[in-house]
């Protein structure tokens, strides 16, 4: 199994490290050639979404990774990677990939002070620890998406057939249990099947 | 201070690697900065090659003005205070800035203590030339560095010479003997678990990015290749001839920055790079403030 880390900007060696520590093998991408190389899945780290979409679009990435995941290319989001992959945004009217049926809201804790760690259950598995930075949370998810994780009432992590998404950085903690979750849906295959889901 | 806090503070400044941070005095500026790609703005009434030609004293910036470009953008805003002005550090949490750079391209406030980082609730990024100076700014709290090179020149001597002496300094620490940490810490002026913790990891213990010289897009790449991690660029981008482009391909280059072709397709038509000065030319060696 190979795992595609998009490293243009923001914490992808942290993503990296965590792959690299569950004896998974990763690349980075960073321009069109990249993508040459073939892999199993794809990660969208946190940063800036703002940066990350800018940049996606100049280094001519965009439409060749948008039309892998709409062929079902596993792909797991955080933070900013959940802005990019989400259809709505709450408070901008930028959009990216668009491909997720969540309403997402950015830096919907505030400013860093509003900055916080906790810990809650992901999936049914565990508690597990949850980092946000200058965070988004889901405002609301289609009847496509499945809810993952809530934390104060808002939905921090979703998933949607080959799309995984969690508003907070499991790659900033200890805790394997997403990015393990995310190698199974990877292991799983294209399109891994969700019950209740097409 | 409660150490949760100092890894959050940590943890915002690893989500902006990878990026470029510039200077912005007005909402418009802050926008044009954001729609070329910079990952954060530091909010400032003048930029530093400005401050240098105006001489006088130089203070925080006036916080309406940090408050209108903190409506204008979306990305984290920054702003500085000066060199142990710890009421301007209160003033700038007050407003909830993103991020504190206690810095010495104003005047400093106190020519023997920083501010204490650690009893603040927002983090703090302060400059340093060498690995001493970058350990005892984050044993006072600081959760990010910058190299400080000298700021509002155009010159990337300084920040050469800061970014290869930290990583010359990081080498060696991490190759001597544990038995040898103890004098390498009495050498550095620092607490010694701040040096077990380098000779252990190999790099310093929170985000390392170059500032202070950076004004085209082969800086960036330069400071990009010597060991940084992001790049602050403060004059060279609105001193410049076309702004939005210089911004953006300064953006560009950091995220591919062993990419000479690009680099060089980058480098093209950018209009007129800022003007600089030389260091021999220059009177005032920000760079000596705060040690």
């Amino acid at each position: 199994m190979k795992i595609a880390v998009l490293a243009l900007q923001g914490a992808f060696i942290e993503h990296e490290r965590m792959l690299a520590r569950l004896g998974i093998s990763s690349f980075e991408i960073r321009r069109r050639q990249d993508l040459e190389e073939s892999f199993d899945g794809l990660i969208i780290p946190g940063g800036e979404s703002t940066v990350m979409g800018k940049l996606l679009r100049e280094l001519c990435l965009f439409e060749p990774i948008r039309a892998k995941i709409l062929a079902g290319l596993p792909v797991f989001g955080t933070c900013a990677g959940l802005i990019l992959l989400a259809r709505r945004v709450a408070n901008d009217e930028r959009l990216n990939f668009a491909v997720m049926d969540i309403t997402a809201r950015r830096n919907a804790y505030g400013r860093q002070l509003g900055s916080f760690n906790t810990r809650a259950d992901f999936a049914g598995l565990r508690e597990i620890p949850m980092v946000f930075i200058r965070a988004p949370y889901i405002e609301s998810a289609g009847e496509k998406a499945q809810v993952l994780a809530e934390v104060q009432g808002r939905i921090v992590a979703a998933r949607q057939n080959n799309l995984l998404v969690t508003a907070f950085h499991p790659e900033l903690s200890d805790d394997f249990t997403v990015h393990q979750y995310f190698s199974d849906m990877v292991a799983g295959g294209l399109c891994p099947r969700v019950e209740g889901l097409e | 201070m409660e150490n949760k806090r100092f890894e959050l503070n940590k943890n915002l400044a690893q989500m902006l690697k990878g990026g470029v941070i510039m200077d912005v005095t007005s909402p418009e500026q802050a926008a044009v900065a954001q729609e070329a790609g910079a990952c954060a703005v530091m909010a400032l009434e003048r930029i530093p090659a400005d401050i240098r030609a105006a001489g006088g004293v130089s203070r925080m910036s006036d916080p309406k003005m940090i408050k209108e470009i903190q409506a204008a953008v979306s990305i984290p805003v920054m702003a500085k205070c000066r060199i142990g002005h710890f009421a301007e550090a209160q003033v700038l949490q007050a407003i909830e800035i993103d991020y504190i750079d206690e810095s010495e391209v104003l005047s400093p406030a106190d020519d023997r203590y920083h501010i204490d980082k650690t009893a603040f609730e927002v983090p703090f990024v302060c400059g340093a030339k060498d690995l001493g100076e970058a350990l005892r700014r984050i044993n006072e709290g600081a959760s990010m560095i910058r190299t400080k090179g000298e700021p509002g020149t155009g010159d990337i001597v300084q920040a050469v010479r800061h970014m290869r002496m930290m990583m010359a300094e990081i080498r060696r620490v991490t190759s001597v003997s544990e038995d040898e940490l103890y004098d390498a810490a009495k050498l550095l002026a620092v607490p010694y678990e701040l040096v077990w913790e380098v000779h252990n990891t190999g790099r310093l213990p929170v985000v390392n990015f170059a500032a202070g010289g950076v004004a085209t897009p082969a800086d960036a790449a330069l400071m990009m290749q010597l060991g940084a991690e992001g790049v602050f660029v403060g004059s060279g981008i609105f001193k410049s001839g076309n702004p939005a482009k210089r911004a953006a391909a300064i953006v560009k280059a950091v995220t591919n920055f062993t990419d000479a072709k690009l680099i060089a397709a980058l480098s093209e038509d950018l209009g007129e790079a800022m003007v600089g000065i030389n260091e021999q030319e220059i009177e005032l060696l920000m760079a000596e403030r705060g040690k």
